[in-house]
């Protein structure tokens, strides 16, 4: 069986700064980043679908070591963002100096972009990643 | 099912980068366990090694071929386990249905790595791998990152100040050391004992809020145990530890666990999994080595198995009743902040030492009194793999 939305699919709207997903024709939940089955009935039948880059910061962290071949991107904040449909997204929070990232940032609302990871020797090549930016 | 018992442990001390070779190391900790078990390499039916990334530690692939031929253990089935830090359990977990099912009567389980040989850079770089590379990698996660986010997550989901919260972790930074100053294959034997509360909160930040204190240590190590069927184990030792109740659970990338973070829901299926099949309950336990990558792992931890309220586990550490002479014992053994965490053989090192603790065989410091039921906990990745087990003794 095909899987309805693959990375790669995703991976080019994402540089574009759009987000694809999947709806579900059983239950109707959402399933953000795709997969293979529905993420709450684990349903096949499944329809790829857009979702908006908008939501709320969960939770974050700054990171100061970094993996080997990404030492010039420290120090940099990482988030994990509700978007407004309800998926959780991983991605990067700029706009902001990362050491002086607080608690306050939880609960505020970001609007997303994005940015290329070049990738490594381990990676299977680039990626985009969301990066995002407070609203407010 | 047939019942399975632990009749023999090996583990060598845990390191910084060191000179000997996973198939040495591997060695050494076998070649103990088989002979306190009274057996001979040739009576060992099979091997399950766990091993997470041996290809980027010393690019070797297939260790448990060479590891097994190494010790003598010729011609016989050899596995590698791979579930990131829980690559032992799951070896050890298969092992055990090996036995139980009646298959083999005697079979070998461990795990090795030699994660401080790595070196910082490629440690983070590889250990990032257990992270969903697609969605999660590009943005820079790092193990970490992982736990410091769910640190903040914790703080916010429970309404706990974060400087409390951080005092809490360092609580357990401060037990965790205690006890591993005193363990001698412990990688921090001898040392930070007595560190200060201030020391934990101001040592140099990884990724806030954790600073160097929060985290384990990168060790090198392995660790072996043999498993035989009852009516083996009752000739080989008159004091069988008996693997009584196992459970396993598996999960998707860290985004897709939203509706329970910062709980672990897979540990929780896991682990009652293990209870039920032991016929057990939290309070039935004595003591248990748990999954302490990060301080705030602890806790969540130690909630996720039932033996604290969420949100309350910090007050536990704070009150004493996550210690010896406590509720339940977590970590006697120093866990992974102290002992050490080589990925690979971590869940191995944790049957060691609740093999010994039941035995009464630890240093006087840190044996749990009385100690008849224990339980490991090892988590693998983002929550991507959780194993529980639990194990008493059998005389």
């Amino acid at each position: 069986m095909e899987q309805k939305l693959y990375f790669k699919d995703y991976n080019e709207a994402l540089k574009q700064n759009r987000i694809l997903g999947l709806k579900c024709h059983s239950c109707g939940a959402l399933t953000v980043p795709p997969k293979m089955a529905c993420r709450q009935c684990a349903g096949f039948d499944l329809e790829v679908t857009e979702v908006k880059g908008s939501g709320k910061i969960k939770t974050f962290t700054t990171v100061y070591v970094a993996a080997e071949g990404r030492e010039s991107e420290i120090p940099y904040i990482l988030v994990m963002v509700e978007l407004d449909e309800g998926p959780w997204l991983m991605g990067n929070l700029e706009g902001i100096d990362p050491k002086t990232a607080t608690m306050a940032l939880i609960g505020r609302p970001v609007k997303m972009g994005n940015k290329i990871f070049a990738g490594d020797k381990y990676s299977a090549g680039e990626a985009a990643r969301p990066v995002f930016s407070l609203v407010e | 099912m047939k019942k399975v018992a632990v009749v023999g442990v090996g583990e060598t001390k845990f390191t910084g980068p060191q000179f000997k070779t996973e198939v040495e190391l591997f060695a050494e900790a076998a070649t103990e366990a088989i002979t306190e078990s009274n057996l001979k390499p040739q009576d060992i039916k099979a091997l399950f090694i766990g091993n997470a990334l041996g290809d980027f530690d010393e690019g070797q692939g297939m260790v448990q071929a060479y590891a097994a031929e190494n010790i003598g253990c010729l011609y016989v089935p050899a596995n590698r386990y791979e579930g990131a830090c829980a690559s032992a359990s799951i070896a050890i977990r298969d092992a055990f249905m090996w036995v139980a099912s009646g298959y083999y009567d005697i079979v070998l389980a461990g795990g090795i790595e030699r994660a401080a040989t790595m070196g910082t850079g490629l440690a983070t770089r590889t250990f990032a791998m257990f992270s969903d590379a697609r969605y999660e990698y590009p943005a820079g996660v790092t193990f970490p990152a992982v736990f410091a986010m769910l640190t903040h997550l914790y703080a916010d989901n429970y309404k706990i100040p974060l400087q409390k919260l951080r005092e809490q972790m360092a609580r357990v930074t401060m037990q965790s050391y205690r006890h591993g100053a005193i363990n001698p294959k412990g990688q921090f034997y001898g040392k930070n004992a007595d560190i200060s509360l201030e020391k934990v909160l101001n040592s140099f930040v990884v990724c806030s809020p954790l600073t160097l204190h929060d985290c384990c240590p990168f060790s090198d190590g392995a660790a072996a145990v043999v498993l035989a069927s009852e009516r083996v184990a009752k000739k080989l030792t008159d004091k069988p530890v008996y693997l009584t109740g196992v459970g396993q659970a598996s999960c998707g990338p860290l985004g897709n666990q939203k509706e329970y973070l910062p709980r672990i829901r897979a540990r929780e299926i896991s682990s009652r999994q293990a209870y039920k099949m032991a016929g057990k309950e939290p309070q039935d336990i004595d003591l248990c080595e748990l999954h302490d990558c990060f301080s705030i792992a602890s806790l969540i931890a130690a909630e996720g198995l039932g033996f604290f309220e969420y949100g309350k586990a910090g007050e536990a550490w704070e009150k004493g009743e996550a210690d010896i002479g406590g509720k339940v014992a977590i970590n006697p053994s120093g866990g992974l902040k102290s002992k050490g965490h080589p990925i690979g053989a971590t869940g191995a090192g944790q049957v060691y030492e609740i093999t010994r603790q039941l035995r009464g065989e630890v240093e006087p410091g840190r044996q749990v009194p009385d100690a008849r039921t224990g339980m490991t906990d090892t988590l693998g990745g983002d929550g991507g793999t959780l194993v529980n087990m639990i194990f008493e003794r059998g005389w």
